[in-house]
């Protein structure tokens, strides 16, 4: 198999596909992403969608919402809590799932993936 | 300065500890660390060995952090035996030929299995218990084998005995002595943890003494007793006692018990200064310690002398506190009873297969020792009574006997234990050492955990670490924060009443008026629910859909790999054959694994959560509708088949069962609901163990109120007597409607009641005396609820764009690659970790 660095914007959907204060799942190449819509300040927000803790693929199912300053998910099997913005675990500082940067461009929900690609 | 040479034979449990406990010291720097490992990994948990058979890996259980030898400029010998000691020149040889001077030595080299020599015992498929890769041979092995034999009877021949019975094998425990776990338990307590253990199918075998091991005729091994019987086994586990690893300081000349083990002094040296010995490996006091907590305190008694300090090990505490095979068992201090005119209190209860005694001082003042089998709650206790010396109630034995009036237990507050009260045993904790994390700022249990490391070993003080921390923060008297989360500065109930008065309808409006922040995992279902117990609106609603919980979102219970399962609703548990035909289709064209619930009704399980609006249009199309198996809200009615069959029932039990179902089905509420209907009083459907029993009499219903079954049972209480169907029906709307008002978010009816001023009784004036003059608008909210019930599998199937938001993902057709199953029993289960692995690669 052959692997390439993609480092450029990937195109994944549009904002109105995302559910308003919840996740929404994309699949690129391989990877599983999961996006979070925070509709009263407009972000989105991509995290790998594997929970680390349950080993599923289930993060962009967690609710959102906030903890201090931070936005954040928890996960809907053991409720850990991610934060949308680093992926950074609040429960065990030692564990994070990737974050990616989102772009949001007329309307369309684009991702910068720097990963491997087959 | 040149630095000493301080070496280290095993890289155990204990060993590491060691290497722990130096590093953190700042005479660290005075050493040149290296160590031998005989192992082909790292120090790992040998504890939670046994995990390593429900899919934990060598990377799950191993105790080092990556990187720490190498952060900290040990030299590790991996897979090199320590073979020689010559104390004259200070050099260990190992077995690879490394020669390394040493100025202080460290033997911490553990123990080994002992195996009998029985004639026989070398046979291929015979094991001993002890290492990862003994594991991995015995899980090869297993997987070709019928049946298993463990060679004894005490605490890890019995775990060993589970791993082999969960691997599937026809499981035997053949024990010398007459009864199990004979070191830490009596014959009366043996004789309850045998027929527990046989209960679960392991076939127990006592004063068996084992002549020979022959090739057997349907096995593969045939072993012979001297008694004339005979077992045919495919596998054996040796697992008859340890024997301390001290060989090489044997054959250095270092002094060695009688039956073994290295002699050391209160500083864990042994009889040569420069040697210290630790773990299972010391002799302290002619005893061998065969748990890991002495060891520990061995290896920082070792680690803080060689940087100079004070620190002594002056014995151990031996208690234990297990589940064995799903049996709890617990032993303190002097379970035997050896203590001269020592006096014993013991409590045996056949029904429920519990035994508890205990030991007590003569004069009746102190507690010597003690063994609990089958309920193991008054441990933490007593252990406590016995570690600080407490003086006894004056009638010891309600220590141990139940509380069946209801007056509350006799256990001692955590209030009166002493400062140096040891909590949690695996860290040596004490009360003291909590105290002042709690004065220090660590107010969590999660913060206390960090800093103190208390409940991170067998979790077994848990509650009782919990317990002194609450005490504490009373004391300095901080409220307990009865706020919903950091969101909401009010209770569930509060809120409820905020969203009535305010006719509030979306989050977004609550939070606002009455919140900060962006809501979490905690408010937002809890919305969610008082929202659907008011207004009772689709609750995947755009605005709705973002605050349930991942199981009400996707209306189905998330499993562990994600996957959901499927309950449809079966009300009173009766079922045409049709139906049935028709779950059996669908479960067989989605390949569902298929179980009978403990609720009267069909389980399918491993749907993908785009397959489940497919599933869902078939079920509804066969006359099906959601059981709210996801829901906070009525789960089942529970019935027995009653009059209309039953040659004893006096009312039609279904009936009542299905209209009660019917009418309730739907209601969301802080918790779930569970009822039941009897037809008569041999309440054959358990109704006193639900929230809403009901069971029919001569004179009509007898309603049963605030039953739990679950993690902490409870009876309901008899409520009122001889009801006709309409006051039944009233009281059950009242009763429902105050309980979704006023609850505590999570808070099953029973505890709930039992936290109202007055309890049962104070119920029984609001809902039968309308002391609240609130019974009408009770009984109107509850029609409410009723007439705008819908079911949310229908209005989600017959809306494509709903249907729509179940698709795994956003930009692709595809389903998730990594839900695996595999087959078991003629039906599929979700892949474990290395199933996973094989199939997906790494
Ligand atoms: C499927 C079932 C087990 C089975 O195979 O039989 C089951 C399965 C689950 N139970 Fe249960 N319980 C099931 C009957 C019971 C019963 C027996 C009964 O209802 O007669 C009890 C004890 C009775 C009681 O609740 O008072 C029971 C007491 C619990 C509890 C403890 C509740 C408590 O008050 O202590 C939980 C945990 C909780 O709710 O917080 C729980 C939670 C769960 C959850 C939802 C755990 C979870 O979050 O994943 C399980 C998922 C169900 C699923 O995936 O479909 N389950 N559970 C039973 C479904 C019955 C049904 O048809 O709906
Ligand atoms: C299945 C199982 C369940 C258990 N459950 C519990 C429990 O619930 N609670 C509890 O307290 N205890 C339990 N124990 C006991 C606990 O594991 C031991 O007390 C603990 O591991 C002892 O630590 P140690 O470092 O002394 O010995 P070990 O962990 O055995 O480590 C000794 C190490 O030294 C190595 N070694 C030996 N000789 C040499 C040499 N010459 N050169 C180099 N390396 C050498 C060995 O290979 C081994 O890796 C359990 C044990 C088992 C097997
Ligand atoms: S509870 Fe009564 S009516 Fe119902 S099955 Fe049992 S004996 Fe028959
Ligand atoms: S007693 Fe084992 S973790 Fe505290």
């Amino acid at each position: 198999m052959q692997t390439a660095v993609i480092d450029k914007e990937i195109d994944i959907c549009a904002l109105t596909d995302l559910i308003e204060d919840a996740g929404t799942t994309a699949l690129i190449n391989d990877t599983q992403i999961a996006l979070f819509y925070v509709k009263k300040t407009g972000q989105v927000f991509a995290l790998e969608n594997y929970d680390p803790f349950s080993e599923a693929n289930v993060l962009s199912r967690g609710i959102i919402g906030s903890i201090g300053a931070d936005l954040v998910v928890a996960s809907p099997i053991y409720k850990q809590h991610f934060k949308l913005q680093t992926g950074e675990c609040v429960e065990d500082t030692s564990i994070a799932v990737k974050a990616y940067p989102v772009n949001i461009q007329d309307g369309r929900i684009r991702l910068t993936f720097l990963g491997k690609g087959s | 300065m040149s630095k000493k040479k301080l070496v280290v034979i095993g890289n155990g449990m204990v060993g590491h500890k060691f290497m722990q406990a130096i590093v953190k010291d700042q005479a660290r720097d005075e050493f040149e660390i290296i160590i031998f490992c005989e192992e082909s990994r790292l120090a790992y948990d040998r504890v939670q060995l046994s995990a390593f058979f429900s899919g934990k890996t060598a990377d799950d259980l191993s105790m080092v952090s990556a990187g720490f030898y190498e952060d900290n400029n040990i030299t590790v010998h991996m897979a090199d035996r320590a073979s020689l000691i010559d104390r004259e020149k200070q050099l260990v040889t190992s077995e690879k030929g490394v020669e390394i001077q040493y100025d202080k030595l460290v033997l911490a080299t553990g123990s080994f299995p002992f195996v009998p020599p029985i004639p026989g015992h070398e046979r291929d498929n015979c094991f001993v218990y002890r290492t990862i890769d003994d594991l991995n041979a015995i899980a090869e092995a297993g997987a070709k084998s019928k049946v298993g034999v463990v060679i004894g009877g005490g605490l890890l021949g019995l775990e060993a005995a589970k791993a082999l019975k969960d691997m599937g094998l026809k499981t035997h425990v053949v024990e010398f002595a007459p009864r199990l776990m004979a070191v830490q338990i009596d014959d009366g307590a043996g004789a309850v943890l045998r027929k527990k253990i046989e209960q679960l199918g392991v076939s127990v075998h006592t004063q068996k003494n084992t002549q020979n091991i022959l090739p057997g005729e349907q096995c593969v091994h045939r072993m012979n007793f001297a008694d004339g019987t005979h077992i045919e086994t495919d596998l054996i586990l040796f697992s008859a006692g340890i024997r301390p690893r001290d060989d090489i300081a044997r054959e250095s000349g270092l002094e060695v018990g009688e039956r073994g083990g290295i002699i050391i002094n209160n500083h864990c040296q042994t009889s040569d200064d420069n040697i210290y010995a630790i773990g299972e490996c010391a002799l302290w006091e002619g005893k061998i310690y065969g748990l890991v907590a002495p060891g520990y305190q061995m290896a920082q008694v070792a680690a803080d002398q060689l940087a100079g300090k004070q620190n002594s090990f002056t014995g151990a505490d031996m208690s234990t506190k297990l589940k064995l095979m799903g049996v709890d068992v617990a032993s303190i201090g002097d379970a035997h009873a050896t203590t001269e005119n020592a006096k014993v209190y013991s409590y045996v209860n056949g029904a429920d297969e519990v035994y508890k005694k205990i030991v007590v001082s003569e004069d009746n003042k102190r507690l010597l020792g003690a063994v609990l089998i089958g309920d193991t709650a008054d441990y933490g206790n007593l252990l406590q009574l016995k570690l600080n010396d407490m003086a006894l109630p004056e009638y010891p034995d309600t220590l141990i006997l139940p509380q069946r009036d209801g007056s509350g237990v006799t256990g001692l507050g955590v209030e009166a234990l002493p400062d140096n009260a040891q909590i949690c045993s695996c860290f040596d904790v004490s009360k003291g050492a909590i105290c002042q994390a709690v004065s220090d700022g660590h107010t969590t249990m999660g913060a206390i955990k960090e800093c103190t490391s208390a409940t991170t070993g067998c979790g077994g003080c848990t509650a009782l670490v919990g317990q002194v921390l609450n005490k504490e923060l009373e004391k300095m008297g901080m409220e307990v924060n009865t706020d919903l989360c950091e969101h909401f500065a009010y209770t569930r109930q509060e809120m409820y009443h905020l969203v009535r008065v305010g006719n509030i309808k979306t989050f977004d409006a609550l939070i606002e008026q009455h919140g900060k922040g962006y809501g979490c995992d905690i408010c937002k279902p809890t919305a969610a629910s008082i929202f659907a117990s008011c207004w009772n609106d689709y609750i995947l609603e755009k605005p709705l859909a973002g605050l349930q919980d991942t199981n009400d979102r996707f209306l189905a219970n998330i499993q562990k790999n994600g996957t959901y399962s499927i309950v449809p609703r079966i009300a009173g548990g009766e079922i045409t054959p049709d139906k049935l035909i028709a779950l059996g289709e669908v479960g067989k064209k989605y390949n569902l694994y298929t179980k009978i619930t403990g609720g009267q009704r069909v389980d399918l399980f491993g749907a993908r959560q785009e397959q489940l609006p497919l599933i869902w249009k078939e079920l509804i199309d066969a006359g099906f509708e959601t059981g709210h198996a996801y829901g906070k809200s009525l789960r089942t009615v529970k019935s027995c088949v009653g009059s209309t069959w039953c040659r004893y029932g006096v009312a039609d039990s279904v009936t009542t069962a299905i209209n009660l179902e019917n009418r309730y089905k739907g209601l969301r509420s802080p918790h779930k609901l569970k009822f039941a209907v009897s037809g008569c009083t041999r309440e054959c459907a358990e109704a006193q163990s639900k929230d809403v029993g009901v069971i029919a009499t001569e004179n009509g219903w007898n309603l049963y109120l605030c039953g739990n079954g679950g993690m902490k049972p409870r009876h309901a209480d008899l409520f009122a007597t001889g009801l006709d169907d309409e006051t039944l029906i009233k009281y059950i709307d009242r009763f429902l409607m105050f309980y979704v008002k006023t609850a505590d978010r999570l808070q099953r009816t029973s505890t709930w009641m039992m936290n109202l001023d007055g309890g049962i009784d104070y119920l029984r004036e609001v809902v039968i005396e309308d002391s609240l003059g609130l019974a009408e608008t009770f009984e109107q909210e509850m029609l409410t609820v009723i007439d705008s019930y819908q079911c949310e599998w229908k209005t989600t199937v017959n809306d494509p764009a709903k249907a729509q938001t179940f698709n795994a993902f956003v930009n692709s057709d595809k389903g998730d690659s990594q839900i695996v199953f595999v087959p078991e029993r003629d039906q599929v289960r979700p892949a474990n970790k290395n199933e996973l692995k094989a199939t997906l690669g790494a």
